[in-house]
């Protein structure tokens, strides 16, 4: 059984329970529909048959009555699905067979085709969109972006839901976000496709067609690529953040971004008020590579660390794997054979290029030219020189110099790379083989790459070497079968494995850890690896895409601020060593969720009675409370210092559990016990008066 | 009372050797810590004796704060950390500390080698001191210690120039170091939030000035430029190596462009090059434009300046040269003005501030016969030109800065006194805030009256939230807790989980009244008698009548007894506890005027 019963609600049950100005908890609803084909292997059952997608994600997080939205993360394997976009007509891609039902029915011939034992939709590609029916995104106050990755999705956000947020991302997340989306923009628009198939998405059509397509989830909502506009249009609701930035959210929510260690300005984000701390982990590395180190010490004291974005290939070390990578390629280019690289324009491509700078002499291949075709190649390598402060401590101390941080520099000076935005243009006249050609996109469904795809996929002396881990490389290479090239599969995922996670957990001691499900047991392919999954105590609560899940702890204090004349007013008494105690009682303004305590006002003079009081101005407001009364009452001296005060003739008698104190002549009683005193006398007010403010001086007040 | 103290102890009413003293909260803050170009003695160096006497510097300094890398915010750091001896943090942007070390290697060349000064820090002193620099980023929070925290704003002056935000708990104070307000060719804007700080520390080098607009400064220096070269004349450009160097540069290099000019450009010292690479490696420290196009064309890369090689100053024909340093106090810009200033036909254009005591100053003074070393007169022929690009804020752009940071109090430094109490003045009558502007050693101290933060407990705040959240002006509501201060932590709970917490068991304190009341019914219609009566006055108030008679108001008890004497009285007995203190006493004396006759 769960230790928080309420684990699972629904979210119509926390928005009721959001609506005070201060809700106890915290609700986190989770967005991030599930990414279907790169992980067919995943069990399929219950209503959600497929899980988030946890290295693209996109939560929301409500906090002190704050919409937060963790990440904008968009799914593409959903385009693994389509026809690669061809840049130079392809006889075999347009001469694929139409797909049949199997009675022979071709009703769907001209939007579905098939390629070795494969269907493909022919249509414009499309993407597998964050959910947008769980919550109203319209109420999504800001967007936090961890990484360049996790942003793609976001035009669709900030254009189409009625977003009237910010978005808060550092400036090398916006600055290479910006150059991916404008490559895909480019790579879907300069092969315009008049097809846009929606047949094969009706939902009884869909239940005919062969796996994967049968069990794709949602195609309704699949849309096409955003436009340059759009993407401008999202890009500019974005405020440029620095690490370590403190960043108030309407007085309520301080959010700060971390250094995460795993691409250039990526970072994590502390969610914070002055008494919970919220962990936003998402894509981090402890590897040094060029990147400024994750910051780890600044997680530490967090309530709830909420883990994502972990490696996807757990199983493999990514530097085992560049060094495959160099003896894969120089391997190739001796033989005589090309060799592609399939890779987004920025990130791993640096270091890719940084081991080739000291690899390519010693192999012998400083003749071989290297190709990097990409619409945004020039500014992605211009880029990576310009942020120094985002980089590692060695790159860093470059521009010190002044050098540039990164040696791609010197391979463009001395030829070796050449940078080219297209196939078209300079590169034809340049292009020697054998080469090596680093470009894009790496579904291997749009971009440059397809032609180099047609162009070499007939000869097995070329490679095509696999680098990024996103794309499951046999579901890419799908349409080009049968193939004669080489396929080497190197995935380069920097991210924190299970053994790192888990050292980082024993160092930050989180109360709380909260992940993508998949993360809690060993990926089905190897369930057997029970080291292939978060071990941590109290057991890691795991969310799946559409769920809403209620944060395990209470808040219990809030920050409010005692203004000095308030706080000179105060007279603090030593109740144990170390330990003192004030009573307050102070009028409480609270504004932009900022509380702050006065002082009392002075009580007003009365007026001299020139009017008459209503009988209903006397009447006591029983809102107003007295303090609180500890302590015990000493008879003795109780006694001494009613004589002090004129009382004579006083009788003291013990009782089972105290005294009775007499005052005979006026028919006053006292009874004092442990813990109660009680005053019993005529209706005389100024006695009892009198007597009530000597028994107070003998007790505290709360 | 805690108290927030600042000391100049360089740029108080002067301009030059910038270095401040703040305390505040207990922390002491150094900010900068520069040189003066107008003195060559001990007084080119800020007193840091000042400081501490006997002790350690860094026993008195929990850190220092560069603003930007100008020798006067920071020529005296390697004297300081090195020779006095401090072994604290540095703090600076991360182009002030690429760029920093190069001056003062220049700066220390000069000294030594060309002037023979012993006693001067030495290269590796400056590579030492270089080591204690920890990098800010802008609008990062760094962490000093767990109190101290300080914070980077955009200022513009020069690339990687910033301002700093100082703060310890709810008190804070800024730093503006140099900074300009209004965006050029290569640098953006400073900028500021409203931070509210307690003190506002400005610089107010153009405290009087309200400069014309910057194109037409832009276009009276290309005329001047153009007319010499035209006339064949030579024209002397003395800048630092970086900072209004490469402003200036981009505006020559589109003119000549634009124009189509032959006649050479050059920028001497080798430091340019390297300088440009700054540049180039810093472009998110440039401004909009520059950021935006730097892929397509890099504009620190000039096609028409070149690198300026000693004998060119003797070669015939038009040219313009920027040389360094700026106030012609030495090096090569001193060089090439020696031997041009004899020709009327050259000219020698000031592009900023020089301090006094260097030849820039003097020649701006108007004087025209200078006395050089070893008592040779130099007579200047040559035009001289003042031409203001300093990037530093004008008064209008300090006053917008005041305004946009909103704090309680101004202190002026990096200025001339007479200067200074105008926009003091001015200060004072707009935003009806103190200002002040203390002369070196003059400690300026402001008293402060920090709020104390707590944590409420959910509960009680709640509580009180449910009640309504805008207070009644008439009636304001008093909340009521019990704070609890355990070594720092101070907590304010409601009082019952005060007593909860603490182990201590609440005292009941009661009140039993005896009231008499004539009435010859039985006790029980007296009861109903003292009900109704009760429920018609405290309409506000939860009135029963309990099956065994007695009646409550609230918590309050009240019973109806026979008196043991006389029939014709009952005694009501009203028990209340001291939390009902109020309506106890009001119901007993309400009690006592009697009951209304039953009608």
């Amino acid at each position: 059984m769960s230790r928080y019963p309420d684990l699972c609600l629904n979210l119509k049950e926390c928005v009721c329970q959001e609506m005070g100005t201060i809700d106890p908890s915290i609700f986190w609803a989770l967005l991030f529909k599930g990414g279907f084909y790169g992980m067919k292997k995943r069990e399929v059952g219950g209503k959600y048959c497929l899980s988030g997608h946890p290295t693209l994600p996109c939560n929301v997080l409500k906090f002190k009555s704050t919409t937060i939205m963790l990440d904008c993360g968009l799914d593409m394997t959903s385009t693994l699905n389509f026809l690669p976009l061809p840049l130079v007509q392809s006889p075999r891609l347009s001469n694929l067979p139409g797909w049949s039902l199997k009675d022979g029915n071709a009703f769907l011939d001209k939007e579905l085709k098939e390629c070795s034992g494969h269907v493909f939709v022919d249509s414009v590609p499309e993407f597998c969109l964050p959910e947008t029916e769980l919550i109203d995104l319209s109420t999504v106050d800001v967007i936090l972006i961890s990484n360049y990755h996790c942003m793609m999705a976001l035009p669709y956000i900030t254009e189409h839901t009625g977003f009237t947020g910010t978005v808060y991302a550092t400036e090398p997340s916006v600055q290479i976000g910006r150059l991916l989306m404008e490559e895909l923009v480019n790579f879907i628009e300069r092969v315009p496709k008049a097809q846009s198939a929606s047949l094969w998405k009706n939902k009884d059509i869909q239940r005919l067609l062969p796996s994967p397509l049968k069990d794709a989830v949602e195609v309704s909502t699949w849309r096409r690529c955003y436009t340059m506009q759009e993407v401008n249009s999202a890009l500019s609701k974005i405020q440029l953040v620095g690490y370590s930035q403190k960043i108030e959210l309407f007085g309520a929510v301080q959010v700060t971004p971390l250094s995460s260690g795993y691409a250039l300005g990526s970072s994590n984000w502390i969610i914070q008020s002055h008494y919970e701390k919220v962990s936003y982990v998402s894509g981090s590395s402890l590897l040094t590579t060029h990147p400024q180190p994750m910051d780890q010490a600044s997680l530490k004291n967090s309530d709830v660390l909420i883990l994502t974005g972990l490696t996807q290939i757990p199983t493999a070390n990514p530097d085992g794997m560049v060094g495959e990578f160099c003896s894969n390629l120089a391997l190739t280019v001796r033989n005589g054979g090309n060799v592609l690289v399939p890779c987004y324009p920025s990130g791993v491509i640096y270091d890719l290029l940084e081991c080739l700078y000291q690899y390519i002499d010693s192999a012998g291949l400083s003749s071989i030219p290297f190709y990097f075709i990409s619409p945004v190649a020039n500014s992605s390598l211009e880029f990576s020189q310009i942020f120094a402060e985002w980089l590692c401590h060695n790159k860093q101390t470059k521009v010190y110099l002044p050098e540039p941080p990164f040696p791609h520099a010197e391979l463009i000076q001395t030829n070796k790379l050449k940078h080219y935005p297209s196939i078209h243009g300079d590169f034809s006249n340049d292009f020697r083989q054998p080469c090596v050609v680093f470009t894009g996109h790496p579904s291997l469904r749009f971009g440059d790459v397809v032609h180099f795809m047609e162009l070499w996929g007939k000869s097995s002396l070329n490679t095509v070497i696999f680098t990024e881990p996103d794309f499951s490389y046999l579901e890419a290479l799908a349409p080009y079968q049968p193939l004669a090239m080489k396929c080497i599969y190197c995935p380069i995922d920097t991210r924190l494995n299970f053994i790192q996670v888990s050292k980082l957990l024993k160092e930050v001691q989180p109360l709380h850890v909260v992940c993508p499900e998949q993360y809690t047991q060993p990926p089905p392919a190897q369930s057997h690896r029970m080291d292939l999954m978060i071990d941590c105590q109290p057991p890691a609560m795991s969310y799946r895409r559409a769920e809403v899940l209620a944060l395990p702890f209470k808040r219990r204090y809030e920050k409010i601020e005692i203004m000095p004349e308030l706080a000179d007013s105060l007279v603090p008494m030593e109740i144990k060593p170390g330990v003192s105690l004030a009573t307050v009682s102070a009028v409480l303004h609270t504004k932009d969720n900022k509380h702050i305590l006065q002082p009392p006002p002075r009580p007003a003079q009365p007026t001299g009675g020139k009017k008459r009081k209503r009988a209903s101005d006397d009447i006591p407001d029983c809102k107003v409370l007295k303090p609180l009364l500890s302590g015990s009452i000493p008879v003795e001296q109780f006694v001494q210092t009613l004589e002090k005060h004129g009382f004579s003739d006083i009788k003291v008698e013990d009782t089972a559990k105290g005294h009775i104190v007499l005052l005979q002549e006026a028919e006053t009683l006292i009874q004092i016990e442990e813990d109660s005193t009680h005053i019993i006398c005529d209706n005389d007010e100024l006695l009892r008066v009198r007597l009530r403010d000597l028994v107070l001086k003998f007790l505290q007040k709360f | 009372m805690p108290e927030i103290r600042v000391t100049p102890l360089g740029a108080g009413q002067d301009v030059g050797r910038s270095c401040i003293l703040v305390s505040i909260a207990g922390k002491n803050v150094m900010l900068d810590c520069g040189m003066h170009m107008g003195f060559s003695d001990d007084r080119r160096f800020p007193d840091f004796s000042y400081i501490t006497r006997s002790g350690r510097l860094t026993d008195f300094l929990d850190c220092v704060i560069i603003s930007h890398f100008h020798l006067d915010h920071c020529g005296a750091l390697p004297y300081f950390s090195e020779m006095v001896g401090y072994d604290g943090p540095i703090y600076m942007t991360q182009p002030t500390q690429a760029i920093c070390p190069i001056l003062l290697e220049d700066y220390r060349k000069i000294a030594v080698d060309k002037k023979g000064e012993a006693r001067f820090f030495t290269s590796q002193m400056i590579k030492d001191c270089m080591k204690k620099v920890v990098a800010v980023h802008l609008h990062q929070t760094v962490q000093v210690d767990d109190e101290l925290e300080i914070k980077a704003y955009y200022a513009g002056h020069v690339l990687g120039a910033a301002m700093f935000q100082i703060k310890v708990g709810s008190e804070s104070v800024v730093y503006t170091g140099d900074y300009n307000m209004t965006p050029d060719r290569h640098l953006g804007a400073a900028w500021i939030d409203k931070c509210r700080p307690n003190l506002l520390i400005t610089e107010s080098t153009y405290a009087t000035t309200i400069r014309d607009s910057k194109r037409c400064r832009e276009r009276d220096f290309l005329k001047k430029v153009h007319e010499t070269v035209e006339r064949g004349g030579k024209v002397l450009i003395p800048v630092f190596a970086l900072g209004r160097a490469q402003e200036l540069c981009i505006l020559l290099e589109t003119f000549w462009e634009r124009v189509g000019l032959k006649a050479p450009i050059y920028f001497s010292t080798g430091l340019t090059e390297k300088a440009n690479h700054y540049y180039k490696l810093f472009i998110p420290w440039t401004n909009q434009k520059i950021r935006k196009t730097f892929v397509q064309r890099n504009m620190f890369e000039f096609k028409h300046i070149k690198a300026f090689d000693r004998a060119f100053a003797d070669s015939p024909g038009p040219m313009v040269v920027f040389a360094t340093p700026g106030m012609l106090h030495a090096g090569q810009s001193l060089q090439i003005f020696r031997k041009w200033a004899g020709n009327e036909k050259n000219m020698v254009i000031m592009p900023g501030y020089c301090v006094q005591g260097t030849v820039g100053h003097k020649i701006l003074s108007g004087q025209r016969k200078l006395e050089m070393e070893g008592r040779q007169v130099l007579e200047v022929k040559m035009q001289v030109e003042y031409m203001s690009f300093s990037a530093h804020a004008d008064a209008k752009g300090i006053m917008q800065l005041v305004g946009q940071a909103e704090p309680e109090n101004v202190l002026l430094v990096h200025g001339e006194a007479k200067k200074m109490e105008f926009l003091k003045q001015k200060i004072e009558q707009e935003f009806r805030v103190s200002c002040y502007m203390p002369a070196n050693g003059e400690t300026v101290t402001l008293p402060t009256s920090p709020s104390i933060p707590v944590g409420i407990s959910l509960g009680l705040l709640k509580r009180e939230m449910a009640q309504g959240l805008l207070p009644d002006a008439k009636k304001p509501r008093l909340l009521h807790g019990t704070l609890i201060m355990k070594d720092s932590n101070f907590r304010l709970v409601s009082s019952e989980q005060a007593l909860k917490e603490l182990g201590l068991a609440e005292h009941q304190l009661r009140f039993t009244c005896r009231v008499h009341l004539h009435d010859t019914r039985k006790e029980q219609e007296t009861a109903v008698r003292v009900y109704s009566h009760l429920k018609s006055v405290l309409k506000d108030h939860c009135v029963q009548h309990l099956p065994d008679g007695s009646v409550t108001v609230e918590s309050i008890l009240i019973q109806a007894a026979a008196h043991s004497e006389d029939p014709g009285t009952k005694v009501l007995l009203v028990s209340w506890t001291y939390q009902d203190e109020e309506l106890g006493s009001y119901l007993t004396s309400l009690l006592k005027k009697g009951l209304p006759q039953a009608s």
